[in-house]
């Protein structure tokens, strides 16, 4: 009978972390429609990328209220987590504050954590006032209208509710408040408990001991559906950032090929194709699924925290357009968990849908408003590239459906006759000289 | 009015049987567009002046493709790319100068993958290294204490991590230089890129330049410097939009420079 609590305990963890993992599988398979890409190249480079942007949060504090309050908020959640450690082996062993025998260690430790809790629920009150009574701009655009806004606030609810509950827990702990040794903040809160009985005080702290693991493990299981799952997801994807200059665009293999072949007169245009060449599919040019993005990309589109920052640099964006990059991003999360359904859906295969990204999620409009600025590139916290999924999408716009805007097709036509944009001779390129 | 520019060609360089210190590469920008011309000829002054053995390529010259590219049509790129680097690699070319950030980053970072590797500077680079070897002097003069703001193109900033060497040959002119709120990294594109040059704008609410230009405005400048034909042109239609071009002026850095020199 007295094992009860650590079996319902011992589920309650393996059900909680068993879908966390199912749901971690989807993420990677997910992932993994996208095309392979080399970033096998400068790991020392890659790792102190991850280490400076998503440890030490340097991109965070270029707007710095925001970037100070999120790093209470991060260095809060990551050192309040060393508590669940205590909570899962108590959980597990039946035994209470299975570290308090560290003594002093034990009570600066804790000490730490209830202020922290206390920074958090500060922190994040301000969160919520910014998002709701304030209204930045950024958090309004229409793009945050329904879930998006409600995941934003949902995860303040919770963060309050795990605070509140973990500095009652410590409150309502008769043990640890006559130890009175880290309980810094929750002294303050046991006399509003004082004239309960103790059988009544130990109902309480039971209630908010599992209230908190157990919300814990709820919040682990949200992160799946929600922007929050940058706080796992900026590990990687700082990691396989851009690592040369912003300017530079990659060369496609497969044009350069082509282009070596026509370029080459030693090689005769009719000759048979070399072996195992004929049967290849002949290769899709740029992206208008999220099949056709590179895993880099969609890794990015799940890891993007809809901050809006990338929007509000945007030069097309500040200007009235409908281009956010912020939307590229989200849209190309939200077709990829599509496919993904679709897949889970139909045993493993991907039946065609009649939808792709472009069209029904992004429009040639939003496309075609990029200056390739690369403000939302510089901007983004985590090291998100946007600009490189618009640049895909128009290559299949151009490449794929020749359905550029008449005067960019009037520029190339230009280009491939005169060697420049507009209707000049090229054999007038020097006239300026004597001009 | 015709001057007196020294603008040698590859061609020429080749049959003397001699090789010029670098290329000057003048775009198409800088060749044909007739505000962009007058900058392409204040660089070259300034070349004349500090001696420097340049050639162009002229009529061998073509399009680096970056409107191409950066409108999705890789393959008109690559074309461009692989002509233009098969000249260069013919006349053993190893140092570029452009005035055009587009050229540069086109050329500087996308020709190295197609067989193109060349040391590639921009223009206010290339000026700030003949300063400080002293092949080049410049003085205040009529730009003393002017207030002049430095508008950065994306290209040259953001995209190249470009941001000192234009500033630094401002200040070098003894002029009062103001920056705007969003600069450097943070600098708002003049609406130009990404072949933006070269169609209307989609709809909305206000242009690029104009958003751009009031930024510029608002730090109260006697001049608008700029180091990109494209951002230059995008920049004085600002200016016009907002009525200013009696009081303000829109120029290239090679522009200040070769002024302040008389030239
Ligand atoms: S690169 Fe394109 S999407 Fe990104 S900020 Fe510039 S204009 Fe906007
Ligand atoms: S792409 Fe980056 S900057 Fe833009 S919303 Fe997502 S996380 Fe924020």
């Amino acid at each position: 009978m007295s094992y009860l609590p650590q079996i319902l305990f011992a589920i309650a963890l393996i059900a909680g972390i068993g879908y966390f993992t199912r749901n971690v599988k989807k993420l990677i398979r997910n992932i993994k429609l996208g095309k392979d890409i080399d970033v096998s190249d400068n790991t020392s480079l890659r790792w102190k990328n991850m280490s400076m942007i998503a440890l030490g949060q340097s991109k965070m504090v270029k707007r710095p209220i925001a970037g100070i309050l999120h790093i209470i908020v991060y260095l809060g959640f990551v050192i309040i987590n060393i508590e669940v450690l205590e909570i899962i082996i108590d959980g597990l062993t039946g035994k209470h504050r299975i570290f308090s025998s560290l003594g002093s260690i034990y009570g600066f430790l804790i000490g730490t954590f209830e202020i922290l809790a206390v920074l958090v629920l500060i922190t994040v009150i301000i969160f919520w006032l910014r998002r709701n009574v304030i209204k930045l701009k950024r958090f309004l655009s229409s793009e945050m209208k329904g879930w998006p806004k409600s995941d934003g606030n949902i995860i303040l609810y919770f963060e309050v509710v795990l605070m509140c509950l973990f500095l009652t827990m410590n409150a309502t702990d008769l043990k640890f408040q006559a130890m009175d040794s880290g309980n810094i903040i929750s002294q303050f809160i046991a006399p509003w408990f004082s004239n309960l009985p103790e059988s009544t005080l130990h109902l309480i702290e039971r209630t908010t001991w599992w209230l908190h693991i157990l919300g814990i493990l709820v919040f682990l299981n949200y992160l799946y559906f929600s922007k929050h799952l940058h706080i796992l997801l900026a590990f990687p994807n700082t990691y396989y950032g851009k690592l040369t200059p912003k300017g530079q665009f990659n060369n496609l293999e497969a044009v350069t090929k082509e282009v070596k072949m026509m370029m080459d007169p030693n090689i005769d245009p009719f000759a048979a194709a070399p072996e195992g060449a004929e049967d290849a599919v002949p290769e899709k040019f740029g992206a208008s699924d999220v099949q056709d993005l590179s895993w880099v990309n969609l890794l990015n589109a799940y890891t993007c925290t809809e901050c809006g920052r990338c929007t509000s640099e945007c030069p097309a964006n500040q200007t009235g357009k409908k281009l956010s990059p912020r939307k590229i991003m989200m849209d190309t999360r939200d077709r990829l968990e599509e496919v993904g359904k679709n897949i889970d859906a139909n045993n493993g295969e991907f039946k065609d849908d009649g939808k792709q990204l472009l069209g029904d999620y992004i429009t040639n409009e939003e496309l075609w408003a990029c200056t390739s600025c690369n403000a939302c590139v510089e901007a983004c916290p985590v090291s998100i590239d946007p600009l490189n999924i618009i640049m895909q999408m128009r290559q299949y716009l151009v490449m794929e459906q020749s359905a550029a805007p008449t005067e960019l097709n009037n520029m190339m036509t230009n280009i491939e006759n005169n060697g420049a944009p507009w209707p000049y001779n090229q054999m007038d390129r020097l006239n300026w000289k004597n001009e | 009015m015709s001057e007196q520019l020294n603008v040698p060609t590859m061609a020429e360089y080749m049959t003397q049987g001699k090789q010029p210190e670098v290329l000057f590469w003048v775009g198409c920008a800088g060749s044909f567009d007739d505000r962009a011309k007058k900058i392409t000829k204040a660089f070259v002054r300034l070349l004349n002046k500090a001696n420097v053995e340049f050639a162009v390529l002229g009529t061998e010259e073509s399009c680096t493709g970056d409107p191409a590219k950066r409108s999705g049509n890789e393959f008109l790129f690559q074309m461009q790319a692989v002509t233009n680097i098969e000249v260069l690699n013919a006349y053993e070319i190893k140092t570029i100068v452009t005035a055009c950030p587009h050229c540069f980053n086109t050329i500087k970072n996308e020709y190295p993958g197609l067989g193109g590797n060349y040391n590639v500077m921009h223009h206010t680079q290339f000026l700030k290294n003949l300063l400080n070897d002293g092949r080049l002097t410049v003085e205040g003069g009529q730009f003393k204490g002017k207030r002049i703001t430095f508008h950065d193109p994306c290209y040259l900033g953001r995209a190249n991590d470009v941001y000192e060497a234009p500033r630094d040959l401002i200040r070098k002119l003894d002029a009062e230089l103001v920056e705007m709120k969003s600069c450097k990294s943070r600098g708002l594109c003049c609406g130009a890129g990404g072949a933006q040059m070269f169609k209307e704008p989609e709809k909305g609410n206000k242009d690029v330049n104009v958003e751009r230009t009031e930024q510029a405005l608002e730090t109260k400048p006697e001049i608008i410097a700029a180091g990109c034909p494209f951002c230059n042109t995008m920049m004085t239609d600002g200016v016009k939009a907002k009525e200013r071009e009696s009081d303000i002026e829109v120029m290239d850095i090679a522009e200040l420079i070769a002024n302040a020199q008389d030239l």
